[in-house]
C-alpha cells in the first residue's frame, strides 16, 4: 500500500523477512499444519484386527476410506450432542450478545452514573477461568447451598439454562467492552445533528449507534459461534455435580471420550474434522449472509 | 471505585430535559454489575464458612472458618495447591512472553517489509483464527507423545506460543505506530535490519505488546482443554485442571466442599488483581486494536 519505498526495501531486505518470520512459520508447521494433516490422515484410517487380535502384527492400521466419517455422520449420540449444543448455543449467543450490546449502549448514554464501576464489574468475569466460573455457579445450583430455593438447576429440565448462564456470565463483559470501545471511537458530532432534530437518546441508539456497530457485532458473533460449538469446559466441570450431563453431552466431549477413554483415535479424528467443518461452514455462511444483508440494507 | 463517579454525577445534576433517561441506563448497568459480582462475592463469603456453617447459615452471612479452610487447602496432598498456582504462573507468564515475542516480530515483518509470498504467509498465519482447537488438541497430544514431551511443561507451553490473533494485532500496531520513513532513515545510516527492529520498532510497539501479553496471559491462565489433555501428573497441573480434579474427587463428599470453594476463591485473586491494576492498558489498547479490525 505504501509503495514509494517498495523497490528499495525489497532489494535490501533479501532473506531478512523470511528469517524474521521463521519462528512463527516453524510453530505454524509444527503445531497447526502438522496436527491438522495428522487428524485428516487418522480420520481415514482404522485398525484391522486379524485372528483373535493377539500376538504381533495382529492389529494393523489400514486405510479406511470415508468409513469413519460415515460412522460419525450416522452416529445418533453425536447428533443428540449437536442438538443439545444448538439449544445451548442459541441461548448463549442471543442473551450474551444481546446483553453485551445493551450494556455497551447504556455505558455510552449521556446521563449514566456509576459508569466506571459497572463497566469494570461487568468485565470482571473475563478474568475468571471457565472452570472457576462453573465451580462457583455449580455450587450455587446445588439445592443444599443455593440461595434460590429448592429448584433442580442441574436436573434434565434446567441444565441447559444453568450451563448457558455460566457462559453468558463469563462472556458478556468481554463482548460488551469490544462493542463499547467501538462506540467510543465514533466522533460525537455524528449524534449532534440528530439531537438538534430532537431525536431521543433511544432513537439515536437504534438508528445511528447500532448500525455503526454492525461490523463489530458480526465479528463478535463469529468468534462466539466458534467458541460455542466447541463447548467443553462448562459441561465437563459440571459433570461431577450431576448425573444429567453425559460424557458425550457436547460433540467435543464425545471426541475427548473417543480419543482418551475408549481409545478410538480414528473416529475421534473423523468427528473432530466434522466439528471443524461445521464451525467453518457456520462462520463463513454467517459472514456471507450478513454481508449480503448489510449491503442490501445499505443501498 | 465509586468515589470517582461522584463529581461526574454532580455535574449532570443540573436540570436537563432528557434527564429522566439517565436513570434507565444506570439501573440496567447496576443490575448487570450485581449479576456479575454475585457469584464472586458468594465464593468469597462461602470461603470464610466452616464445614457446618456452609450448609446452615444464611447465604451471605460471613463465617468463622476461613483460617481452617486455608490450612486444610494448603495441607491437601502436601500443598499441591501452591504447585498448581506456580505452574499456572509459569505457563501463563512463559507462554505469554514467548507468544508476544513471536507475534511482535511477525507482525512487524508483515507490516513493514515487501517480499514475495507475504500475503500467502499472512493468510496462512491468520487463517489459524478460524481453526477450532479441537482439530489441534488431539493430534498435538499424539505428536508430542511421539516426541516424548506429552505430560511435560513443554507440552502445555509450546502449543500456545503461536497465536494468530496476536500476530494480526501486532501487524495492526506496527502499521499504526511505525512510520516507514523512520526505518528508511535508519537504513541510510547503515543500521542492520535486526538493530532497526530492536532499537527503532520495538520501543514504538511497546504499548501494543503489553496488550498482546495481557490477552495471552489471560487466555493461557484460563485454558482448560489443552492441559487437561496433555498432563497426567498433578504436580504439573495448572489451577484450572487442579480445581477440576479437586471437584471430581470431592463432588460426592460435602465435607470437601469447603476445600473446593476456598481453592476457587484463591484462584480468582491473582488474575483479578492483575486485571484491576492493568485497567488502563485493557481500555486504551483494546480500542487501539478494535478500531482497526
Amino acid at each position: 500500500m505504501r509503495s514509494p519505498t517498495k523497490g528499495a526495501r525489497a532489494g535490501r531486505a533479501g532473506a531478512v523477512p523470511y528469517l524474521f518470520l521463521a519462528p512463527a512459520m516453524a510453530l505454524f508447521a509444527l503445531f497447526m499444519a502438522l496436527p491438522i494433516g495428522y487428524t485428516c490422515y487418522l480420520s481415514l484410517r482404522r485398525i484391522k484386527v486379524s485372528g483373535l487380535g493377539l500376538g504381533k502384527g495382529a492389529r494393523k492400521e489400514v486405510f479406511a476410506g470415508l468409513a469413519n466419517y460415515a460412522a460419525a455422520i450416522g452416529d445418533g449420540e453425536l447428533w443428540a450432542g449437536w442438538l443439545r449444543v444448538l439449544g445451548y448455543g442459541a441461548l448463549v449467543l442471543t442473551l450474551m450478545l444481546g446483553l453485551a450490546l445493551v450494556f455497551a449502549l447504556m455505558l455510552d448514554a449521556t446521563h449514566v452514573r456509576l459508569a466506571r464501576f459497572t463497566r469494570i464489574s461487568i468485565f470482571l468475569p473475563y478474568a475468571v477461568p471457565g472452570v472457576a466460573a462453573t465451580l462457583m455457579w455449580g455450587f450455587l445450583y446445588l439445592p443444599s447451598l443455593s440461595p434460590f430455593g429448592d429448584h433442580r438447576f442441574l436436573g434434565a429440565d434446567l441444565v441447559t439454562f444453568s450451563m448457558a448462564n455460566v457462559a453468558i456470565w463469563g462472556g458478556t463483559g468481554f463482548n460488551m467492552l469490544v462493542l463499547y470501545t467501538n462506540l467510543r471511537a465514533v466522533p460525537r458530532e455524528y449524534y449532534e445533528a440528530a439531537k438538534i432534530d430532537g431525536a431521543s437518546e433511544l432513537a439515536i441508539a437504534l438508528r445511528i449507534k447500532i448500525p455503526l456497530l454492525v461490523p463489530s457485532i458480526i465479528l463478535t458473533t463469529v468468534f462466539s459461534v466458534i467458541a460455542t460449538i466447541q463447548v467443553f469446559t462448562e459441561p465437563t466441570t459440571l459433570r461431577p455435580l450431576t448425573n444429567t450431563i453425559s460424557s458425550t453431552w457436547s460433540p467435543l466431549m464425545k471426541v475427548y471420550r473417543d480419543a482418551f477413554v475408549t481409545g478410538d483415535l480414528y473416529s475421534a479424528a473423523a468427528t473432530s474434522m466434522v466439528i471443524a467443518a461445521i464451525s467453518l461452514v457456520l462462520s463463513f455462511g454467517f459472514l456471507r449472509i450478513v454481508k449480503n444483508h448489510a449491503f442490501g440494507e445499505g443501498r | 471505585m465509586t468515589a470517582t463517579t461522584l463529581p461526574g454525577s454532580r455535574r449532570h445534576a443540573r436540570p436537563s430535559p432528557r434527564r429522566p433517561l439517565g436513570i434507565v441506563p444506570t439501573v440496567v448497568l447496576v443490575l448487570g454489575a450485581i449479576y456479575t459480582l454475585f457469584p464472586v462475592s458468594w465464593v468469597v463469603i462461602a470461603a470464610t464458612k466452616s464445614k457446618a456453617e456452609l450448609f446452615s447459615t444464611a447465604t451471605f452471612a460471613p463465617g468463622t472458618g476461613l483460617l481452617s479452610n486455608l490450612a486444610d487447602l494448603f495441607a491437601y496432598r502436601d500443598g499441591v495447591f501452591w504447585l498448581w498456582l506456580l505452574n499456572t504462573i509459569l505457563y501463563a507468564g512463559g507462554g505469554a512472553v514467548l507468544s508476544t515475542a513471536v507475534s511482535t516480530l511477525s507482525g512487524y515483518t508483515l507490516a513493514t517489509y515487501r517480499f514475495p509470498g507475504r500475503n500467502l504467509i499472512f493468510n496462512l498465519l491468520i487463517g489459524g483464527i478460524l481453526v477450532p482447537s479441537v482439530v489441534l488438541a488431539i493430534p498435538q497430544y499424539l505428536l508430542l507423545s511421539a516426541a516424548g514431551l506429552a505430560g511435560t511443561y513443554w507440552s502445555v507451553l509450546l502449543p500456545q506460543i503461536l497465536h494468530p490473533y496476536s500476530i494480526y494485532l501486532a501487524r495492526v500496531y506496527a502499521r499504526a505506530a511505525i512510520p516507514g520513513s523512520v526505518l528508511e532513515a535508519g537504513r541510510l545510516d547503515g543500521a542492520s535490519e535486526w538493530r532497526l527492529f530492536r532499537q527503532v520498532a520495538l520501543p514504538m510497539m511497546t504499548p501494543g505488546m503489553v496488550t498482546i501479553f495481557l490477552f495471552q496471559f489471560v487466555a493461557i491462565w484460563n485454558n482448560f482443554l489443552l492441559p487437561f489433555i496433555m498432563l497426567g501428573d498433578d504436580h504439573t497441573f495448572p489451577l484450572t485442571v487442579g480445581l477440576y480434579t479437586l471437584l471430581a474427587a470431592g463432588a460426592n463428599q460435602p465435607s470437601l466442599y469447603n476445600l473446593i470453594i476456598t481453592g476457587t476463591m484463591l484462584s480468582l485473586i491473582p488474575l483479578i488483581a492483575l486485571f484491576l491494576t492493568m485497567q488502563r492498558h485493557w481500555r486504551t489498547d483494546l480500542s487501539g486494536g478494535a478500531v482497526k479490525s
